[in-house]
């Protein structure tokens, strides 16, 4: 038996200041805590070190196109729960949550609208709703979002987040890929620009379709984008990974991505694309 | 039975012992054990009937993953005639997990693309798994374009557990690579039929799987994500593989009622490993028969086709939706358009 006893080390439990939930934000870039107030002003960029917090597909397009010019189209699809998934959580539970959660019907917004005079069919993905997988109501309002462009001869801008196929669809999740691209295929027949924007994160079969089909792809600073999760990746080849393995900088670097550009010049960079490529008359 | 059976075959294989065991015991003793041989022999097809009809999804998963399945240069051996294997992509290296290269099904001049995977680890060292790397989805682009330019078809077979999820895949755009494949697939002006002979494994069977007929072998599968890693992400548990493989809908049975393939080619009784000359003869003739009909048909019909059946996949509600709550089934839209029976 010990003669001394170890007296128990205790933390001094120091209460913490409660802060008022929402309103001060902690940037994962510079661990400075910045106001709400400063980050919707900001574009929710850090306005110290220049981070990208996420957006809402509704303030992207609020900050991409011309004032009162978008027109929301296909806002009426909703997913359905076509192999009655049984999980730990439904599928019907989970799209409910998200609806509820988010106020959006699913994970991308569309429809057209003008950046600076020029007509744009767009389709931006949130990926607060269920990391914006991709489902049939994604797949098909994107692929209608393509359509419209070549119906309506004008360009495309999609705007990604992704985590990937939405597993709840099983094989018609898988399909949108091939559905979306194809759209792409007949778009660009007809000449006409598309501009993928990536944001953080996109990643999978979002990547391996429509997002990387643009005739520039740029993508915000600092965004994780790649094929497999970087834990599938190390635990496949249980090798160590590069630094920076899956930024939006690292495949500037491999020669993915045409151009790295801040949130807040991307409107006027996507406007100078369109009048490169729309001067065809 | 061969000396690799999966555990669902267990009461055949022990009714086949007491079969042998009663053969043995009538030959030592000179006794007549006829009838309760024949009653023993019918009994054993009754079990495998029952087993084999009633396979469930995860049965179904295992077989598909059987290490003596046919793989894909078995059938290119069998299938087709003068294989000629063209290597590399002309921008990095040549993907041993995708040859591919040209050869004859019948009279006619094909290019076939594949996965192949190993049997023993040597070989799967060799193949990686059938996990391709982007420069086997080039080399599969740039033979599409030598199909084009020389007016042949365009044969897939598909095999892999998926892409690679490697350091060198991401480093050059495995994501693009297959991307590329999905947009240049749809406007590919040859005819095309993809067949799934084993697993066919999300974005990278998919990759390769963009055709005019999507085929798939009876007990072939094809998903999204693996049933293992289905298993992990819903369950955090990768031991519900069985119930995810279920709950996917991944068999071919399901396929075709999700519209995804087109038609289901059969396999011998227990699986393609079983009969090598029965199960690649089952898809040397559903490969040529599709393929007549194929070329009969002028291009750009097909490439209208082609286009459509791929456009009406996926299951969403429109219109008039039903108020918060309410089931969204009733008015389920599965945009079924005019359908085109070319089959």
């Amino acid at each position: 038996m010990a003669i001394f006893k170890r007296p128990a080390l205790k933390t001094q439990s120091r209460k913490k200041r409660e802060m008022p939930q929402g309103l001060w934000q902690k940037c994962p870039g510079c661990s400075e805590v910045v106001h709400e107030i400063e980050l919707a002003q900001n574009q929710r960029v850090c306005p110290r070190c220049d981070y990208h917090f996420a957006q809402s597909a509704k303030e992207r397009i609020e900050n991409l196109l011309d004032p009162e010019s978008f027109v929301e189209r296909d806002a009426d699809l909703r997913s359905v729960d076509t192999l009655q998934f049984q999980g730990m959580a439904t599928y019907k539970d989970r799209l409910l949550k998200y609806q509820n959660l988010t106020g959006l019907t699913d994970a991308v917004l569309s429809g057209h609208g003008m950046i600076e005079g020029y007509k744009v069919a767009i389709a931006v993905m949130d990926f607060s709703f269920l990391a914006a997988t991709m489902g049939s109501v994604v797949g098909e309002r994107i692929t209608r979002t393509i359509e419209y462009g070549t119906a309506n001869r004008c360009a495309i801008v999609i705007v990604s987040a992704s985590g990937g196929a939405r597993m709840y669809e099983g094989m018609l999740s898988l399909m949108q890929m091939a559905k979306t691209s194809g759209a792409l295929a007949r778009h660009a027949c007809e000449r006409l620009p598309y501009i993928s924007v990536l944001t953080n994160p996109t990643t999978a079969g979002v990547m391996a379709s429509f997002a990387s089909l643009g005739d520039v792809i740029i993508a915000e600073p600092k965004s994780m984008i790649g094929f497999a999760g970087p834990r599938v990746i190390k635990e496949t080849t249980h090798q160590d990974l590069p630094e920076g393995f899956q930024t939006a900088e690292f495949l500037e670097e491999h020669g993915l991505i045409d151009a790295i550009v801040h949130r807040k010049k991307m409107r006027a960079q996507i406007s100078q694309f369109l009048s490169y490529f729309s001067s065809t008359s | 039975m061969d000396s690799q059976p999966l555990d669902f075959e267990k009461p055949i294989l022990e009714l086949q012992r007491r079969l042998q065991d009663l053969k043995n015991h009538s030959n030592e003793h000179e006794l007549d054990f006829d009838s309760e041989v024949e009653a023993m022999e019918n009994k054993i097809r009754e079990t495998r009937r029952e087993i084999y009809e009633h396979l469930t999804a995860w049965q179904r998963v295992q077989l598909a993953r059987h290490i003596q399945r046919p793989f894909a240069l078995d059938y290119i051996a069998r299938c087709f005639t003068e294989w000629v294997e063209l290597h590399g992509d002309r921008v990095f290296g040549d993907d041993k997990a995708m040859p591919s290269g040209l050869a004859k099904l019948g009279s006619h001049r094909c290019v076939v693309i594949t996965h192949q995977k190993g049997r023993d680890t040597k070989e799967n060292v060799k193949r990686n798994f059938g996990c391709a790397h982007p420069e086997g989805y080039r080399k599969a682009l740039r033979l599409m374009r030598l199909a084009e330019k020389f007016g042949m078809p365009v044969i897939s077979l598909i095999d892999t557990p998926g892409a690679f999820p490697g350091i060198g895949s991401e480093e050059r755009h495995i994501s693009e690579a297959i991307a590329v494949n999905l947009r240049e697939m749809m406007n590919l002006r040859v005819p095309s039929i993809a067949v799934v002979i084993g697993e066919g494994g999300s974005g990278g069977a998919l990759g390769i799987g963009v055709a005019d007929r999507v085929l798939i072998l009876e007990n072939a599968y094809y998903s999204v994500i693996s049933p293992e890693a289905c298993s992990a992400i819903l369950w955090k548990d990768r031991r519900h593989a069985p119930e995810a493989a279920e709950a996917l809908k991944l068999t071919a049975q399901d396929l075709i009622g999700l519209g995804v393939v087109d038609e289901i080619v059969p396999e011998p009784e227990g699986g393609a490993h079983r009969d090598h000359d029965l199960a690649t003869a089952n898809l040397g003739t559903a490969l040529r028969q599709n393929l007549e009909r194929l070329i009969a048909q002028p291009i750009g019909e097909l490439m209208q086709k082609r286009y459509e059946k791929f456009r009406k996949l996926g299951k969403f509600t429109e219109g008039d939706i039903a108020p918060e709550g309410a089931p969204l089934q009733e008015t389920i839209h599965s945009r079924e358009q005019t359908s085109d029976k070319s089959a």
